[in-house]
């Protein structure tokens, strides 16, 4: 792919970008659809202009780790499909996966979003744990910001599964009006470094011309859960300072639309 | 007992709701939405591009490639782990098969076209679903074809010829069989037929000739798929083309004493009424 680097950055300087937009400024339309998967326990469709991420949950039984035997757990898969993008190559999840998915979790495990232990049955024996997979559709760029909306919708949209009396498994076809135990909300707004100016919401080819970016998440009372630098160059702390301040604003937008998104569900 | 009213009430030769969208994935080259009842299926092809490695590379014709999946939280129960599994490799085969007879690509040697399809949810019926999803996309890619493909699964449910068996009529208890079947639109042929479980002659007959009647019917969500992605917007009014007229109205009037103008104003004129 060829990348206009030079005309970016240079466009950035004078406050510019290549589709028009603020540098602080997220493509439109910004959507959230869930339930689009009756199979999952909770689905969430996201769209960030022409980026569309899906995110699914499912449930299941395990054995508790044995360092918390009163805690149910959380898992978050990512998998780039050659469906969403010509970069893209079947196979196991590569490092640009991997990171994703990591990332995703830690905003959501280490922000305590989910009250664990209320998802414990059976101290040391039985507990839920929660396996998100996250897939782009098409990856046109900040997948980061849209899988962590996509996780979060689909977090509040599922609902657990029976558990069959007699055998002590999963009913996978029965429904309960449980929802998960969420504490928090929490949401990831990546901020890149073009040359000397920052930049939210990048597309592929404003994506390959950062020279540093930081993933933030957040959660409504602007407590920070989580933070990922990528890039090879490096930051200062006044930099740190100025994302962190984008990303607590731009996750007030984010979090904006996710309630009118559950609102009109209602 | 005989297999009278269906599960959910269709009527026998009646398919579940179906709805069909192309150019859903604008990274690719064509693409498309097919949901048939709860199964829902992304098609998306990139190509004609060059093969790599280069010598998997064919010289006299492009070569289709085809890749099946069904997301993590796609299936009715617990989660399926992701990877490449038997009967995703086989699907992707048979996949394949059914769409290369259409497909043709004697015009782009030494190239591959890929098709990935994948399902958000399932609930039987997949890879018939993944034909009709990869053959709207496949049209919406611009990739030259013979024919359409439609494709709907077919069989026999406790003596009962149905079609598109849904995941309870599949687990009905009874004698069941599950025919998919593939056809192109036009010449009628049979790309896909796949069978499991048990039925007779006469049943497989009946079946093959109702899936017949239904791939009809699903080519026409197809077809509409199609027309609607380019659908000009309502109110649409085109702009008339700028003719030479007005110009060369002008030129008369400076040089009227040129015949060829004359005639050439006549004939931009004439152009004008036929569109």
């Amino acid at each position: 792919m060829i990348n206009n680097t030079k005309t970016i950055i240079q466009l950035a300087s004078e406050g510019k970008r290549l589709d028009n937009r603020g540098l602080l400024d997220y493509r439109q339309p910004i959507k959230i659809e869930t339930s689009i998967s009756k199979s999952a326990e909770g689905s969430a469709k996201v769209t960030i202009g022409d980026t569309v991420v899906l995110a699914g949950v499912k449930m299941s039984l395990e054995k508790p780790y044995s360092d918390s035997p009163n805690e149910g757990g959380i898992m978050v898969n990512a998998e780039l499909i050659p469906l969403s993008s010509s970069e893209y190559e079947p196979g196991p999840p590569g490092i640009k996966a991997v990171e994703l998915a990591r990332v995703t979790d830690r905003g959501i495990r280490e922000s305590h979003a989910i009250d664990f232990k209320k998802l414990c049955i059976e101290k040391g024996e039985k507990a839920w744990f929660v396996i998100i997979d996250i897939v782009p559709l098409n990856d046109a760029g900040n997948l980061f910001d849209a899988a962590g909306l996509a996780a979060l919708a689909a977090l509040k949209e599922t609902r657990l599964r029976p558990i069959d009396e007699k055998t002590g498994a999963v009913d996978y076809k029965g429904t309960t009006d449980t929802p998960l135990p969420l504490l928090k909300e929490t949401l990831s707004v990546t901020v890149g470094k073009v040359g000397n100016h920052l930049m939210v919401d990048p597309t592929v080819e404003e994506e390959s011309s950062f020279s540093a970016r930081l993933t933030v998440a957040t959660d409504k009372t602007g407590t920070i859960s989580a933070l990922q630098k990528g890039g090879d160059e490096p930051m200062t702390i006044e930099e740190v300072g100025q994302i962190v301040d984008i990303a607590l604003d731009k996750a007030k937008f984010l979090r904006s639309i996710m309630d009118e998104c559950f609102k009109n569900k209602k | 007992m005989a297999y009278e009213k269906r599960l959910d009430g269709r009527k026998i030769n009646e398919t579940r709701p179906m709805e069909a969208k192309a150019g859903v994935i604008p990274n690719a080259d064509g693409s498309a939405f097919f949901k048939i009842g709860a199964t829902a299926a992304y098609a998306a092809v990139y190509g004609p591009k060059e093969m790599v490695p280069r010598f998997l590379q064919d010289p006299k014709e492009g070569q289709i490639r085809c890749h099946y999946n069904m997301l993590p939280f796609s299936g009715s129960g617990e989660r399926i782990r992701p990877g490449n599994k038997r009967r995703s490799q086989e699907i992707s085969m048979v996949l394949k098969a059914a769409l290369k007879p259409v497909v043709d690509l004697t015009d782009f040697p030494n190239s591959v076209v890929d098709i990935h399809v994948e399902f958000p949810q399932t609930d039987a019926g997949s890879r018939c679903a993944a034909v009709c999803a990869a053959s709207i996309a496949l049209a919406d890619a611009g990739i030259p074809m013979k024919d359409m493909i439609s494709s709907i699964a077919v069989g026999q449910v406790d003596g009962t010829v149905v079609a598109d068996l849904n995941y309870n009529e599949e687990a009905y208890d009874a004698i069941v069989s599950d025919i998919p079947v593939a056809m192109t639109n036009n010449s009628k042929q049979i790309t896909l037929l796949q069978m499991d479980g048990e039925i007779s002659k006469e049943d497989l007959m009946t079946s093959l000739e109702m899936a017949k009647e239904v791939c009809e019917e699903i080519y026409i969500v197809q077809k509409n798929a199609l027309k609607d992605k380019y659908k000009l917007p309502e109110g649409f009014v085109a702009k008339k083309p700028k003719t030479n007229v007005e110009k060369s109205n002008d030129k008369v009037t400076e040089e009227k004493s040129k015949p060829e103008t004359e005639s050439s104003n006549e004939k931009s004129k004439e152009d004008k009424e036929k569109q």
